[in-house]
């Protein structure tokens, strides 16, 4: 027993050793911390989310030349909206990344302000967004025009719908911040939080560089 | 005001539907009047319909399942019994209804019945043979299973408010699309399976992480029992495989809704798109289902025949294979797609493959029982009736996988003599057996061998008598689905698999008979050691029914078979391992949450289709509501004292001494 407990202090991973792993969540350290499992939990969401985004990605690629007539994704994006939008879609995530420090300082003042730039960034994003979108609508080229604008349309609307869903949540994690104070379970919210808002990211880089820039080459 | 909502929704021209539906109605008055009669509503609230406990979600999620598994087996009555008759004449069911029927027969069976079944065990049983005291999100659990329910209520509303969907199981575009479906069936079919799909997918998420992250100290992955392992296998698939679901339905929604074009066939939409989708989700689907249930053949073959599972390793490694390749076969289901012969030879390849991972298991159950003492129990009856079923039905996949014959055998009534044989053989039997192996765990007393017997061999012959037929029809030509027909050859067959259905029907009956009869004769049946058939893994180690904390202290993991070692040694020792020092347990609190919110989705679907925009809206407003409600409770926790805890474990210890004194049943 003693000599298992001083692995347990030495080195719980045991990189690159056989026998067991002795830190907790891994092999046989027994449960993980609340936070590991939190975390590691939404991780497995955002995968889950991911797998859907893939979809409509593949959708749109099955759909992209289907444009029935209509205009084709060369004649409607505009690229410098679109890099407004993937500038304050960063900026949001940046502010994002202050905020985890902020929390991490047990700042409250820092983690509110961080928190507002945040969502006034996101913000700043759908408006852009919906926008485009409006745009597109009035000249007739709504998703129901054609199933290549179908696909466009689901596709980055779905993004949307998850940047409109995350300010909600932004909404509420600020107000619980400032009501409850840094709680950890408070402070695991945050966390999930912060890698959705990144992940939204991911998923945007992706649709900019396969749906606007592949599509104004094409 | 209401829609699309108006008295035209009831079927008032309709005896069937209209009586049926008046039944349940009246039925579910009945009970909720009992219950309030006998002043049990608070005890449901509290200990129920608010438990955020595993054990009991996963008893509800079984009660759940049988209960749709009753609907769907009479859905499964109607559409043999117009078969029987159905030669050279309309039968007793129009053809708008009998296509509701089988549509809504599928969909209850797969995704209302097996998977509440599949999960409610999987709830009960993986957090005690992992050691630990609950899943990694309790209350996340409770609103997965109130999603469920949901899901099947809004089935359920539609036999007697508007209509089902009649596109199959799956809803095949462009039949499925607006302008050829006009009515709220398809509607209904997409907000009941997207919502019940959104609460499956967090189940998966919960059981990877509770599997991954959360087991008993010492237990590494190779000590993990073997249904743990399914399980894992299995939520991952519904990690990877039910978003491709929920985007799928999503489009076809959008299709239907907003008039977008996915799937359509103007505009340029693609409805193949939609095959391929689908399956990409269906066929995993199987898989999901089947894994757990050699999970639980695992289980059952190693206890009953008092010997470790054979080829341990092996069978872990023949899982995992399966949950890979499973997303390499979907093409099969549509072979006569036109995709050309090599990608039709590369799909009929990698599902001749994906055999060779069951095969392997096979040749494990068998020397697994091979010099063992084997035990005919009723479990293992049913695992010993899945190992003969499964092979000859999976040797009918095997031939299915191969093109050419496809041609032929696609979307004839071959086909479901197929899928029933390997998912009613392989699924349903392993399904009776868990419930029959894990019932004195949870509940305290053994279920009664004869009547289990009796529903067993009632089951096993009337399956084949049931399904044999089919295969011939298949070969003669007959397509699935079919209201009537006017060919002989067929007719005397339909009227054999008629007559399987009856006895069907009779091992219905001794099922239900034999939980009636082991509820009333309990306290001969009681089995008070908590290991009443000899186990080998760590749910047998506490009481039964489990404490709400599942083990007083984790348990230490020194071995593959856990509970066998620490007994083994018990009985060489002639004593029980040390008391243990007992400590305070933290366990969650129960929450009304999952049930808040399963109320705010069945408004909110029942809204969608209806076209009841203003009842969406409060519908979405009160579930964020509640999602504020529960992120701001300060104390989601409570604590058990570590007296109570040791008062309760003594109480087990002091049996578990019994037992060593020779008072168990296996003795």
């Amino acid at each position: 027993m003693s000599s298992t407990h001083v692995l347990t202090i030495d080195d719980p991973y045991r990189l690159g050793h056989r026998g067991p792993n002795l830190a907790r969540g891994h092999g046989g350290g027994g449960p993980a911390t609340k936070r590991v499992i939190v975390g590691y939990g939404f991780w497995l969401f955002l995968l889950s989310d991911i797998v859907i985004f893939a979809c409509l990605f593949a959708a749109y690629a099955v759909l992209a030349q289907a444009t029935a007539g209509g205009p084709t994704a060369k004649q409607l994006y505009e690229l410098d909206r679109v890099a407004w939008e993937t500038a304050c879609l960063l900026a949001s995530s940046f502010f994002c990344g202050l905020a985890t420090i902020a929390v991490a300082k047990r700042n409250q003042l820092l983690t509110q302000l961080a928190l507002l730039a945040t969502g006034l960034t996101g913000l700043a994003f759908i408006l852009l967004e919906v926008s485009e979108f409006t745009a597109l609508s009035r000249q007739g080229y709504g998703p129901t025009r054609s199933a290549f604008l179908t696909g466009f349309f689901t596709l980055v609307g779905c993004h949307g719908v998850h940047v409109t869903a995350g300010l909600l949540w932004l909404g509420t994690m600020m107000a619980q911040f400032f009501a409850k104070g840094f709680r950890p379970d408070i402070g695991r919210r945050f966390l999930c939080f912060s890698m959705f808002w990144h992940f939204l990211d991911v998923v945007w880089v992706a649709i900019f560089s396969l749906v606007y820039l592949v599509g104004t080459r094409l | 005001m209401f829609g699309k909502l108006g008295w035209d929704a009831i079927p008032f021209d309709q005896p069937i539907p209209l009586i049926a539906g008046a039944v349940v109605v009246l039925l579910g008055l009945g009970v909720l009047v009992f219950v309030i009669a006998k002043g049990c509503l608070p005890y449901l609230w509290n200990e129920w319909i608010t438990s955020v406990d595993h054990k009991r979600l996963g008893i509800m999620y079984v009660l759940l399942g049988l209960l749709m598994l009753v609907r769907g087996f009479i859905d499964a009555i109607m559409m043999r019994a117009q078969q029987s008759v159905a030669y050279h004449s309309a039968g007793y069911l129009p053809p708008e209804h009998y296509n509701q029927v089988f549509s809504a027969h599928g969909t209850i069976m797969v995704l209302f019945a097996a998977m509440p079944l599949v999960i409610g065990l999987m709830n009960f049983v993986v957090p005690l043979q992992l050691g630990v005291r609950d899943v990694a999100f309790p209350t996340l659990n409770s609103v997965s299973f109130w999603l469920t329910a949901t899901g099947a209520l809004l089935v359920n509303i539609s036999l007697l408010i508007g209509e089902f969907a009649r596109t199959g199981w799956l809803p095949y575009p462009p039949l499925s699309e607006l302008r050829y479906s006009p009515g709220v069936g398809v509607d209904y079919y997409l907000w009941a399976v997207q919502i019940a799909g959104v609460g499956t997918l967090m189940t998966g998420i919960n059981f990877v992480t509770t599997i991954l992250k959360m087991r008993a100290p010492g237990m590494t992955y190779f000590r993990m029992p073997m249904f743990c392992w399914t399980s894992l296998a299995s939520c991952l698939l519904i990690l990877a495989a039910f978003p491709v679901l929920t985007a799928t339905l999503a489009m076809l929604t959008l299709d239907r809704y907003l008039g977008f074009h996915f799937f359509t066939i103007e505009a340029g939409g693609n409805a193949m798109m939609f095959m391929n989708l689908i399956w990409a989700w269906g066929h995993p689907e199987v898989y999901i289902l089947v894994l757990p249930a050699f999970g639980i053949y695992s289980e059952v073959i190693s206890t009953f025949s008092s010997k470790p599972l054979f080829g341990y390793r092996s069978m872990v490694a023949a899982t995992l294979f399966i949950c890979i390749v499973s997303f390499c076969t979907w093409l099969h289901h549509f072979f006569t797609m036109g995709a050309g012969g090599d990608v039709n030879a590369a799909f009929g390849i990698s599902t001749s493959i994906i055999a060779v991972g069951t095969g392997v298991k096979m040749y494990n159950w068998l020397f697994t029982m091979y010099g063992g003492r084997i035990r005919f129990t009723t479990p293992m009856l049913w695992s010993l009736g899945f190992m003969t079923t499964f092979i000859t039905g999976g040797l009918t996949g095997v031939l299915l996988a191969v093109p050419p014959a496809d041609f032929l055998l696609h979307n004839s009534m071959f086909l479901v003599a197929h899928f029933h044989h390997v998912i009613v053989g392989g699924v349903v039997f392993a399904l009776l057996a868990g419930i029959e192996y894990w019932w004195p765990k949870a509940f305290g007393y053994r279920l009664e061998e004869r009547w289990g017997k009796a529903a067993f061999w009632c089951g096993l012959v009337g399956f084949y008598v049931t399904f044999v037929p089919m295969y011939v029809v298949g070969i003669l030509g007959m397509t699935r689905r079919l209201q009537h027909y006017d060919v002989a050859e067929w007719h005397s067959w339909l009227q054999i698999s008629g007559v399987g259905i009856l006895i069907l029907i009779a091992g219905a009956g001794c099922q239900v008979t034999q939980l009636v009869v082991s509820y009333l004769r309990r306290n001969e049946l009681r089995d008070n050691t908590g290991d009443p058939w000899d186990g080998r893994t760590l749910e047998w180690a506490t009481s039964s029914p489990p404490p709400v904390f599942n083990f007083a202290v984790l348990p230490q993991v020194r071995d593959a078979e856990v509970y066998w070692d620490v007994k083994r040694r018990a009985f060489e020792q002639q004593r029980l391992p040390q008391e243990p020092d007992y400590q305070p347990i933290e366990m969650p609190r129960n929450s009304p949450t999952g049930f808040v919110c399963a109320f705010f989705a069945t408004l909110i679907g029942f809204a969608l289709i209806w076209h009841i925009w203003w009842l969406m809206v409060v519908g979405l407003m009160g579930a964020y509501a509640t999602f504020v409600v529960f992120a701001w409770r300060d104390v989601p926790e409570y604590v058990i004292p570590a007296n109570e805890v040791a008062r309760l474990d003594r109480e087990n210890r002091a049996i578990r001494q019994g037992v060593l004194a020779g008072e168990a049943p296996w003795l």
